[in-house]
């Protein structure tokens, strides 16, 4: 069971205060898939986004990862486990330039982290690797600049290559075409098909039209809870759905 | 391949380089002090503030941490120093060791209970923290409340320099200034800086990239207390005394002012905005009470009209990195 899934939840639940955000939402993510979560505002996506990550720490239910039991675990530990998101709000370090970015991700795995008392040129090692990454993404003459400078499509792509530095397992990336123009959203869609070779990819999106193409399955999340799971050609023709999508008079 | 990693990096020993020219300039230029006829123990006072200044900005500057209590290691440090060098009669390399070891020591304490809120719940929790250790020293019968630990013995340092003749004594806090200096430059410029400055500009994302942020900001916390005991270990040398002024929150807000006006994040502005603040309050001495008033009407004028500090401004309009 651990092979074919790779991340599984077994009624997980998040309530605020009598409010439940996320309830009862059972989910397994298959090895090697890109699977997508997607629903209307307010669903409950990015909740159930930061319980998976322990971002924040579930009322209810289980969590399990390559068949461990990860729901107690602290948020910088699943990461590395090889488990990795991304952020809803592009979440680069701003004043970095992008191939700092991406080696501060490389410096953790290797050591050197606490060591105040060298000189940061022990991390030029890491630069021949992060240029590979950038130039992965198609960032690799933005290296030395800040990612501040950065337009806003090349952050997202540096955000993912900063993921990917971490050679992670899986990756769960939080709408991470939010707020792009078309052709952005295009290559960002291309990147993300090509990175699944190797990653799992579980991905928060908002747009049911923008997924179509690029996920295995999909699941659709209303209120908080499961509504209905499968393939984009048989969800298109889901009327609940569409119903949760425009509403129950335009059903 | 080799074009590009030569571009890439070029930004990087461009700015090292500027930094060690001013380096080598403030070095020079606090060197021949003594020959210039400026008053050494105005100096003196200022350099021990730059430190403290410096470590505070550490930990601002570059981790994001708004502490609001250093006066506590600068006072703490003080008044250690003064009594190992005063009642237990140790060497001034001992004394000043006994000094910084306390503030460490109080950095580890302070620091793993403070760390682990944010924003302004940290700053007040640092505040509380030093007022607490205030009522403390208030009370307590080694640091003579009121009245501090007077007349502190100089003496030889290594047994050889003789810390009651002015011009080495100078040196010495030179030295010390410097060395604590280069410490904090290179933290900056380290492996562990570069995690530390990417949990200030985004502290989640560090998260996930799997980096235990309290351990890096506790880290940073326990250097930039201990940076700020040896001020205070040196400036008992300086002051021949140890009093509760050290310890006061006021003295908290100093440092921050100082690092405001020299510019935060920079790493030769808390020394500038140092310098400025002694400068004023021994030349300004004159106007009594209203020195707070200037003092307060500069820190309005540098919010409003160059935030980035002194240092800050010139390092745009220049383009450099100081």
């Amino acid at each position: 069971m651990a092979d074919e899934f790779i991340l599984e939840t077994h009624g997980l639940t998040k309530e605020f205060a009598g409010f439940f955000a996320v309830r009862d939402v059972t989910l397994k993510v298959r090895r090697g898939s890109i699977h997508a979560l997607i629903g209307p505002n307010g669903a409950g996506k990015t909740t159930c986004f930061n319980l998976l990550t322990k971002f924040l720490q579930p009322s209810a239910g289980r969590i399990f990862y390559k068949g461990q039991d990860i729901t107690a675990v602290a948020p910088a530990d699943v990461a590395r486990l090889g488990l990795v998101r991304s952020f809803q709000i592009s979440a680069v370090f701003p004043h970095l330039t992008a191939l700092e970015n991406v080696r501060v991700a490389l410096q953790r795995q290797h050591g050197h982290s606490f060591d105040f008392w060298r000189s940061k040129s022990v991390l030029n090692r890491f630069n021949g690797r992060a240029l590979e990454l950038l130039n992965d993404v198609g960032l690799s003459e933005f290296a030395a600049v800040p990612a501040v400078e950065m337009p806003y499509g090349r952050k997202r792509a540096l955000e993912i290559a900063t993921t990917l530095a971490l050679d992670p397992e899986m990756m769960l990336l939080d709408e991470p075409m939010a707020g792009m123009g078309h052709e952005d959203i295009d290559k960002i869609a291309a990147l993300i098909k090509r990175i699944s070779a190797k990653y799992t990819i579980l991905m928060v999106e908002h747009n049911l039209s923008v997924v179509a193409n690029l996920s295995d399955i999909i699941t659709v999340l209303t209120r908080g809870q499961v509504l209905a799971e499968g393939h984009y050609a048989e969800l298109s023709k889901d009327e609940r759905v569409k119903e949760a999508y425009l509403g129950a008079g335009h059903a | 391949m080799t074009a590009m990693t030569d571009n890439a990096l070029q930004a990087s020993p461009r700015a090292m380089r500027d930094e060690m020219v001013v380096f080598g300039l403030m070095a020079v230029l606090l060197a021949i002090v003594p020959w210039t006829g400026i008053y050494p123990f105005f100096v003196m006072q200022a350099l021990c503030f730059a430190l403290l200044a410096c470590a505070f900005n550490l930990l601002i500057g570059y981790g994001g941490l708004l502490s609001f209590g250093h006066a506590m290691f600068l006072g703490t440090a003080g008044y250690c120093s003064a009594h190992a060098l005063k009642v237990w009669g140790l060497s001034p390399e001992l004394g000043i060791l006994t000094g910084t070891a306390a503030a460490a020591l109080l950095g580890v304490v302070t620091g793993y209970i403070s760390i682990r809120r944010q924003g302004i719940y940290f700053s007040m929790i640092t505040l509380a923290l030093s007022q607490l250790l205030y009522f403390i020293y208030l009370q307590a019968p080694f640091t003579h409340g009121e009245d501090g630990i007077q007349g502190i013995p100089q003496g030889y340092l290594f047994g050889v320099f003789n810390l009651a003749n002015a011009t080495t004594l100078y040196y010495v806090i030179l030295a010390g200034f410097l060395c604590g200096f280069l410490l904090i430059f290179r933290t900056i410029n380290s492996p562990f800086g570069e995690v530390l400055k990417s949990i200030r500009e985004n502290e989640q994302r560090a998260t996930s990239l799997g980096y235990k942020t309290d351990q890096y900001k506790l880290l940073a916390f326990i250097l930039s207390g201990t940076l700020a005991g040896l001020a205070g270990a040196l400036k008992v040398f300086v002051a021949q005394n140890a009093s509760l002024t050290d310890v006061h929150w006021s003295m908290s807000g100093e440092i921050v002012l100082m690092t405001l006006v020299g510019g935060l994040g920079t790493i030769f502005g808390p020394v500038v905005g140092a310098f400025v603040i002694i400068a004023m309050q021994q030349y300004l001495a004159s106007f009594g009470q209203w020195v707070t008033v200037i003092q307060g009407v500069i820190f309005v004028a540098c919010v409003l009209t160059f935030r980035r500090g002194v240092v800050g401004e010139i390092a745009h309009y220049f383009r450099l990195s100081l």
